[in-house]
């Protein structure tokens, strides 16, 4: 059982490792490989996991004097983590070779560096460990946006990875604090999940251990008004770039939240939880409302965005099981779905050379197959039933009514506000008449509608049939209510 | 007899799936064939449930999976099949058939015929789901399905830009109710702890008085939108964008009474709300008023007939706000017919005025296009209630409900029924009566439309006339359609007596054979052919305007919003909230000013002392 996982995490960093001592199209071979049988191998762990059990992957004393211990763990929701990092990285990358940029096989390898870093993320089960892995992802996706990025992308990227730092270090020092409260068997402090949600913080403290993560994970995910470098990170970096960030590396804050904030500082919680909620289902409204007349399509997106993961985040905070479950799963399918909406944004970009809706207009009778998997995955996004993007908001929107109905009220209006702003995208960039930027376009091609296709049928496939991915984090989610007592 | 019942439904998806998959490699009529052919096959297998239900009234159900089950919510993918349900399912497939045949004559020419046929088959798949659904979250998926379809093809002809507008429009006017009704259904999870309607209507009275009245409000927020009720149904005259058959199969017969339909559906919880009962009855009561004001004002032939469904919905909600749930159900199943016909016929005139569909330019159509002419005769007397036609029927029985439970509620009703007659009869005899009015192209391309489009006509016109026979007045106690529907809502008590009875069928009939010749020699006057828009004045340019509604809506929520929207990011959310972030940097940069020298300015460098510090407490730490 704990070899899987191993592999798991091994495998991006040695193909990683390659993939920087290679060029071109063997590099390319070699990424799209790795990545694909690291999909096959967490596919696998999938099936094979009993979702009921947490599973010591591995446990070696690193730095015994301190109690830090090299230690991973996986459960139910871990597992679920994997899936969504690595089924969105054999999309990214086909993007990454899209672009031509210079130094492609740089660019891959930092991608599956990023890779093994964020299920080193997932897969942390000492705090120190999770810290330093934290850390670490940051790197790769700094250089991306920092080397590869569009205009202005020194000082947004700059501020982006200050920012973001920042945070972290608040959270260092919550980890620490905790940390000296923590006994160990022999005497000594200790860094591991277990002992950490066993430390006795004193009262005082336990309101400061709790914003101190906070801190981290609401530059991260973002939340309301923790998110200005949202935007602008999202818009400048190259798509590959904006991927990640969107797709998978958010989902380390509200993993964050889930495994980390919530458990370790539950006591600080009953204090903060209502102002966490507000600022959450703030943002919801928000990115949505902002969203409505953006211009730029990438930054339309972050803004939509934005309102998305607002939503997943006041499900956690909440803290009921409805909430969890659903942001939980939420977690992945907005993954899918940003992802999607990015790729169709950046098939735009690459086949108009602009992102501008007014420049756009009716590409549906040139690109009728392009037209109706975007129109797929946009339903994904503004949650139609059936549809991945549905079962999510459904059960987090059910999660806020049963905590207040005002509140899921208020967050509900973004169903609304998702279909103005959607269908005002699409019906800007497909319909209507052809323009000077859309005359000349033709149906995507093969590789593009394929990938498309895929990503619409994850979209359709994980709206009928949700229930294996309740399956698998049920049991957990069961004890983390015990824990957090939500 | 079980396992027939998924088939009702996925036989439409199948039809979605080809023809959308390949139905642009196969021939018009295969692709016509195949997608007419799934609806006619599960009306087949409709009429098969049907008649086992009329021997054995005991509901079917069929599950076929679990799609989610999280905490005590517990969701299948489950059909139940009783009365009322097969009911729905008889007038969606049936209708739906014969308008698929009509849209292969109509959609002939069109570029995207293998798609509109493929969009009509998800559409009567997703109104199946509606109302073939055993639980709540069921019916919101079809809800949410035919909305989709709904706006798909209303944009159908999207290179249009009002087209496309008017798509989304009724997308997210929709999305409001949408939101109305999830919110409602949450609350019946909350305080019933299931949503399956059998769970939910067992312990209907298990909540208390204001929760039911809350959770009944909210479903009908969600009925407001999808059945075009005010505040929400400015939404249904624009959706006429749409190509006719679409206009017929879902802005009028089948899609927006899916209002009606939850109401009757859930009628073991209104029951216990009559506050929210009260609340219906006159918000359909205005709304049937104005909208059919609004029709008088109107020249397009297709609006014309937009704001009379809205009325007649309103008429619908108006009987179910009084309880009578099964004389809604009669109005709408002869609506219908009706109404179809009508859109039909309307499609039919549109097809030989080579687009056409301004009123006043019509005119004396009677003679070239005789079947239409007819046929859309029928269709007129049967929605103005004239004897014997279908809507004399089910009018007068939903009027006798309402006289019951409210005399002034009545007046009102019969005044509603009256303007009625005025817009139709107006519109019938501009279209049909008098001289020519078009251009000399349209004069020579004036015809009847095909047999394929003619036969639909025939048959919805033979529907409009006899289907009233389901339920005759109460005194003749020949009412099949409510003993056919009381295993389910439970026999009507009559307390009216019979003399009472016919004066109020009298003053009905009355009204409509009066009104109806007066507008017909009215209309027929030259004089009285509507004048353009500009030189309109008085009542006639407030209800052309259609009393400034979308313009109220327009500047109340859509700009505000819009510059909401704007005022947000460029000044919150750059210059505010941001500014905050840039000033704090730039604060820590002035105290750093003293120790610039270790600024490089490289992220290298802080790459390098961010590692190095880690590992400078990883060594503190191992030597402590």
């Amino acid at each position: 059982m704990t070899t899987l996982p191993l592999l798991i995490l091994g495998l991006p960093l040695v193909v990683s490792v390659a993939v920087f001592l290679t060029k071109a199209k063997l590099a390319r071979l070699l990424a799209l490989l790795g990545a694909g049988l690291t999909l096959v191998l967490t596919v696998t762990l999938w099936l094979t996991f009993n979702a009921g059990s947490t599973v010591q992957v591995l446990s070696l004393p690193w730095v015994p004097a301190a109690g830090i211990g090299f230690s991973f763990a996986l459960d139910g929701p871990g597992v679920l983590m994997l899936l969504l990092t690595n089924l969105l990285i054999p999309f990214i990358l086909p993007v990454a070779c899209s672009q031509n940029a210079d130094k492609e096989s740089n660019l891959l390898g930092l991608i599956l560096a990023m890779q093994f870093a964020l299920n080193g993320v997932f897969m942390a089960w000492d705090g120190f460990l999770f810290y330093i892995f934290w850390e670490l992802a940051l790197i790769p996706i700094y250089f991306i946006a920092a080397i590869w990025g569009g205009e202005n992308r020194q000082r947004i990227t700059l501020k982006f990875f200050i920012y973001t730092f920042s945070g972290s270090l608040l959270m260092l020092l919550s980890i620490l604090t905790v940390y000296f409260f923590t006994q160990g068997t022999d005497g000594k402090h200790s860094f591991d999940w277990v002992a950490l949600m066993a430390a006795n913080v004193p009262p005082h403290l336990a309101p400061w251990v709790l914003l101190g993560f906070f801190a981290a994970f609401a530059v991260k995910i973002p939340i309301f008004p923790f998110h200005t470098w949202q935007p602008d990170t999202y818009t400048v970096a190259p798509t590959v770039g904006t991927m990640l960030l969107a797709g998978i590396m958010l989902k380390m804050g509200l993993f964050g939240v889930y495994r980390w904030m919530m458990p370790i500082a539950a006591e600080g919680l009953p204090l903060y939880r209502d102002l966490f909620l507000y600022l959450a289902v703030i943002g919801v409204l928000y990115g949505a409302v902002i969203a409505i007349q953006q211009d730029d399509l990438k930054r339309l997106v972050a803004y939509s965005s934005l309102s998305h993961v607002g939503l997943i985040a006041a499900g956690l905070f909440v803290g009921n099981e409805f909430g969890v479950q659903g942001a939980l799963v939420q977690m992945l399918n907005h993954g899918i779905n940003v992802v999607g909406m990015f790729y169709v944004v950046h098939w735009i970009e690459r086949r108009t050379g602009t992102r501008s809706l007014e420049a756009l207009g009716g590409l549906a009778a040139n690109a009728p197959q392009f037209a109706v998997l975007f129109m797929i995955i946009l339903l994904g996004s503004i949650a139609v039933p059936l549809t991945n993007g549905f079962v999510g908001e459904f059960l987090l929107l059910n999660g806020l009514f049963q905590y207040n109905g005002w509140l899921a009220t208020a967050a509900g209006l973004s169903i609304i506000f998702g279909a103005v702003y959607m269908l005002r995208v699409y019906q800007k960039v497909m319909y209507g008449n052809l323009k000077a930027a859309t005359a000349n376009v033709e149906e995507a091609g093969r590789l593009d509608l394929m990938l498309l296709s895929l990503i619409a049928a994850l979209v359709l496939v994980l709206g009928v049939f949700p229930q294996p991915l309740f399956n698998l984090t049920a049991d957990a989610v069961g004890k983390w209510l015990a824990l957090v007592g939500g | 007899m079980q396992q027939i019942i998924p088939l009702i439904p996925v036989l439409p998806l199948l039809g979605f799936l080809i023809n959308g998959l390949v139905g642009k490699k196969m021939g018009k009529s295969i692709v016509g064939a195949l997608g007419t052919g799934t609806i006619a096959s599960s009306f087949l297998f409709t009429v098969w449930l049907f008649i086992a239900l009329l021997g054995d009234p005991e509901p079917i159900e069929c599950v076929l999976f679990t799609w989610l089950n999280v905490g005590n919510l517990h969701v299948e993918i489950g059909f139940l099949v009783d009365r009322l349900s097969v009911w729905m399912m008889l007038v969606i497939t049936g209708v739906g058939t014969l308008i698929h045949i009509y849209s292969i004559g109509y959609m002939h020419e069109d570029e995207g015929f293998h798609k509109f046929f493929a969009y009509l088959n998800l559409f009567v798949f997703s109104m199946l789901l509606l109302v073939m659904g055993n639980n709540f979250l069921l019916l919101f998926f079809g809800w949410e399905g035919v909305g989709l379809c709904s706006y798909l093809l209303i944009g159908f002809w999207y290179t249009k830009r009002d087209y496309a507008d008017a798509a989304r429009k009724a997308f997210i006017m929709n999305r409001v109710g949408d939101l109305g009704l999830l919110l409602g259904i949450f609350m019946i999870s909350q305080h019933y702890g299931s949503i399956a309607y059998a769970d939910v209507f067992s312990k209907a009275g298990l909540a208390d008085a204001a929760t039911i009245g809350l959770i009944t409000l909210l479903l009908f927020v969600g009925a407001m939108g999808k059945s075009a009720q005010i505040p929400l149904y400015t939404w249904l005259p624009d959706a006429m964008a749409g190509p006719t058959p679409v206009s017929a199969l879902i802005h009028a017969a089948t899609m927006v009474t899916a209002g009606i339909y939850l109401v009757v559906r859930a009628s073991a919880l209104y029951d216990l709300a009559p506050e929210t009962l009260s609340v219906i009855a006159w918000v359909g009561l205005a709304t049937s008023l104005f909208a059919a004001l609004i029709g008088l004002g109107q020249n397009d032939i297709k609006k014309v007939l937009a704001y009379s469904t809205v009325s007649q919905l309103g008429l619908m909600f108006v009987a179910a706000g009084v309880g009578a749930y099964g004389s809604a159900m009669f109005h709408l199943t002869t609506h219908a017919f009706f109404k179809a016909l009508l859109f039909l016929g309307a499609g039919s005139v549109i097809h030989a005025m080579n687009g056409g569909q301004d009123l006043r330019h019509m005119g004396g159509l009677r003679k070239s296009l005789r079947t239409t002419h007819w046929t859309f005769l029928f269709g007129t007397f049967a929605i103005i209630g004239i004897f014997p036609f279908a809507g004399f029927f089910s009018k007068d029985e939903l009027l006798a409900k309402i006289f019951e439970h409210n005399p002034l509620m009545w007046a009102l009703t019969l005044f509603s029924a009256a303007l009625t007659v005025v817009y139709m009869i107006r519109m019938y005899t501009l279209t049909f009566w008098g001289e020519f009015r078009g251009t000399k192209e349209q004069a020579v391309h004036l015809h009847e439309s095909p047999l394929v489009m003619t036969l639909p006509l025939m048959i919805l016109a033979v529907l409009s006339l006899i289907s009233g026979l389901l339920n005759l007045p109460a005194f003749t106690h020949l009412q099949w359609f409510s003993g056919y529907l009381a295993p389910l809502l439970g026999e009507a008590a009559h307390i009216m007596t019979v003399s009472t009875e016919l004066v109020l069928m009298g003053i009905a009939f009355t009204v409509a054979v009066g009104l109806g010749f007066w507008a017909w020699k009215h209309y027929q006057n030259p004089k009285q052919v509507p004048v353009e828009e500009e030189a309109l004045k008085g009542f006639a340019k407030l209800a052309g305007h259609k009393f400034y509604v979308d313009e109220s809506y327009d500047a109340i929520f859509v700009r505000p919003v819009e510059r909401l929207s704007r005022l947000l990011h460029k000044l919150i959310d750059t210059k505010v909230i941001d500014g905050i972030v840039n000033g704090l940097a730039s604060l820590v940069g002035q105290l750093g000013l003293g120790l610039r020298q270790f600024q490089t300015g490289k992220i290298g460098t802080y790459l390098f002392l961010m590692v190095a510090g880690l590992v400078l407490i990883l060594l503190f730490n191992v030597i402590w």
